[in-house]
């Protein structure tokens, strides 16, 4: 595993949280595991395994347009000790092959990484179909998935090392395209399952995931400029969520906050709100997210832009939201 | 001793009879019938003359993996994983009943035998092929059996594994489909119709035979064919509710309860038909 320093981490925004993933991480994990195995769904250059194709061809699977096949034959190889990545438009992977993952992942606890990369609404002009937002509500749903979603390319990175030393089936939601807005630049302790506090105030407390943990940490400049104290909480794990975290966050803030790239309906913000709810006295919820709705197609910028998920608008709706 | 005189058919024959009286015994929660009594004789075949398996180490690798796709055919998979040495007479007994490790459809669990969980259609298959392409990186021996029913193939799912089976040359897969030509709504022909099994997945690649499924003999020949450098299909032509008068080629036996009178007649055809 790789020291982290600011000369990679800036190459590897650059790449992107896929591009890292699949392009770094996995051909590293892959040297260092013989029992690791790729699969992709005729996606292979364009998640960056061109490289690991290359170094372990004989660790590979591209099943063709296939997502269900996918998912089965890297259970299979899973039930004979193998730790299968799995890989394909976000999308794709997590409803098209769905009821595989919750019988052979959930059900049968099969050793199998499935990476949704391109969630949320990266894909721009192809449109909703490529759009992914249902995902974490999905895979939420399904008992003894573990759930992660990168705040960026270094915990891209830092993910993926973690779910090859795991046993757990996992779902990794990889988001943002190319020059992934960085959020950390030094080495830090990624702990699946363990909320990371980016910043400590004491008015909002925001939890964020995805991409939308930077444009969280560029909303809280702003909010601590016009004098509301506000925390930025890195909700990497979705699932097993830390709620300990959130539970001190209730006790200690006037307002919980949940950005996510998402719809607001079984995301980040629910599974918070599931926490909150058994609280005795707590401070009120704001969801920020998708506000379930398709759209209509245009650059992933105005996508954002019409669903308030940009730093400024994340600060606005905060201050006008009482 | 004739293997096939002396040993798969008196245990297709005893699997037959334990069938039904797990059946009886399964009370209102009923059993699915048909398709477990259509593929004794595919599953007596396997266990009793042609699986690699050890009981006592249940994990062994070099052991065959069998997949049962079709996995409501308890009755008959169950049974031969008694046959086996997995399971014990008194566990069979145990069929259905609350608390059991032997519900509708199977769970996975090594001890028993039982290589994957069943229930829903379209599944096992790729995982499978996952299984096979391990054996084949490894250099192992074992083969990898999965049984699947004919209106199971309408699911798409089993065609991507064909498809893909065939691409990574996994001629270490045999699939056996149990053709009893009836689905839950009726005949496969007029629920969705396949046309030729035989020429769809020859299409696919695959060296495909089609046996009598309720021939010890054709079943043994078929299973023991040497290996080609394709997968293996076998169209076991099978009778829905098998042995039985009146569940033979009924749809509504796919799933019932059996009375104590039905019972009865069921066990004395059975027994009849064996003298």
């Amino acid at each position: 595993m790789q020291q982290i320093t600011r000369v990679n981490c800036k190459i590897w925004s650059r790449l992107g949280q896929r591009g890292t993933f699949f392009g770094i991480a996995l051909p590293e994990i892959a040297a260092q595991m013989e029992n690791v195995w790729v699969s992709t769904a005729d996606l292979a250059t364009l998640s960056g395994l061109d490289r690991y194709q290359k170094a372990f061809p004989d660790r590979f699977l591209n099943v063709g347009i296939a997502e269900q096949n996918m998912i089965g034959m890297s259970a299979g190889l899973a039930k004979e000790g193998n730790v299968v990545f799995a890989t394909t438009y976000a999308t794709f992977i997590a409803m098209r092959s769905y009821e595989q993952i919750r019988h052979n992942l959930g059900y049968q606890r099969c050793n199998v990484k499935v990476v949704g990369s391109a969630a949320g609404l990266v894909m721009g002009m192809s449109g909703n179909t490529h759009y992914t937002f249902e995902d974490i509500a999905v895979m939420r749903a399904i008992p003894g998935i573990t759930i992660i979603s990168p705040a960026d390319s270094v915990e891209a990175y830092k993910a993926a090392w973690a779910a090859a030393n795991s046993s757990e089936p996992m779902y990794i939601r990889l988001t943002g395209g190319l020059n992934c807005a960085p959020v950390y630049t030094e080495d830090y302790d990624f702990q699946i399952g363990k909320i990371q506090t980016l910043k400590q105030g004491s008015d909002v407390a925001i939890f964020s995931t995805g991409t939308m943990v930077s444009q969280s940490l560029e909303a809280a400049k702003i909010l601590d400029e016009k004098g509301v104290s506000t925390s930025v909480y890195n909700v990497h794990t979705i699932k097993p969520l830390d709620t300990q975290t959130i539970i001190s966050a209730c006790a200690s803030h006037k307002k919980i906050v949940s950005v996510e790239e998402h719809n607001v309906i079984g995301g980040l913000g629910s599974a918070i709100a599931e926490v909150k709810s058994t609280l005795g006295n707590s401070p009120r919820q704001q969801f920020i997210g998708i506000q379930d709705t398709f759209f209509k197609p245009a650059s992933y910028e105005r996508l954002l832009q019409s669903c308030g998920l940009t730093a400024a608008q994340i600060a606005e709706s905060i201050i006008s939201d009482n | 001793m004739n293997l096939i005189d002396e040993v798969i058919k008196p245990a297709a024959f005893r699997m037959r009879l334990k069938a039904l009286e797990m059946a009886y015994h399964a009370g209102a929660n009923g059993a699915h019938l048909g398709g477990g009594l259509s593929c004794i004789e595919i599953f007596a075949t396997l266990y009793k003359g042609i699986l690699k398996y050890k009981v006592d180490d249940p994990a062994w690798e070099e052991r065959d993996r069998v997949l049962v796709s079709k996995a409501h055919c308890v009755l008959a998979y169950y049974t031969a994983l008694a046959e086996a040495g997995f399971l014990t007479e008194e566990s069979l007994d145990g069929f259905e009943q609350d608390g059991s490790d032997l519900p509708g459809h199977p769970l996975h669990n090594l001890q028993n035998g039982i290589e994957y969980s069943g229930g829903s259609l379209g599944m096992a298959f790729s995982v499978g092929l996952g299984m096979a392409l391990d054996a084949k990186r490894k250099n192992r021996s074992n083969r990898v059996y999965v049984i699947l029913g004919d209106g199971e193939c309408d699911e798409g799912s089993n065609w991507e594994a064909f498809m893909s089976a065939a691409h990574y040359q996994l001629n270490n897969v045999t699939v056996i489909i149990d053709q009893n030509q009836l689905q839950y709504d009726g005949p496969t022909d007029s629920v969705m119709n396949l046309t030729s099994l035989k020429d769809k997945i020859s299409a696919f690649g695959w060296d495909v035979n089609e046996v009598d499924g309720h021939s010890v003999s054709e079943l043994y020949e078929v299973l023991n064919q040497p290996e080609t450098d394709r997968p293996r299909a076998i169209i076991a032509k099978t009778i829905k509710g098998k042995g039985v008068s009146f569940m033979e080629g009924v749809k509504e036996w796919h799933h019932g309860v059996l009375s104590e009178k039905l019972y009865k007649q069921a066990i004395e055809e059975v027994l009849q038909c064996s003298k």
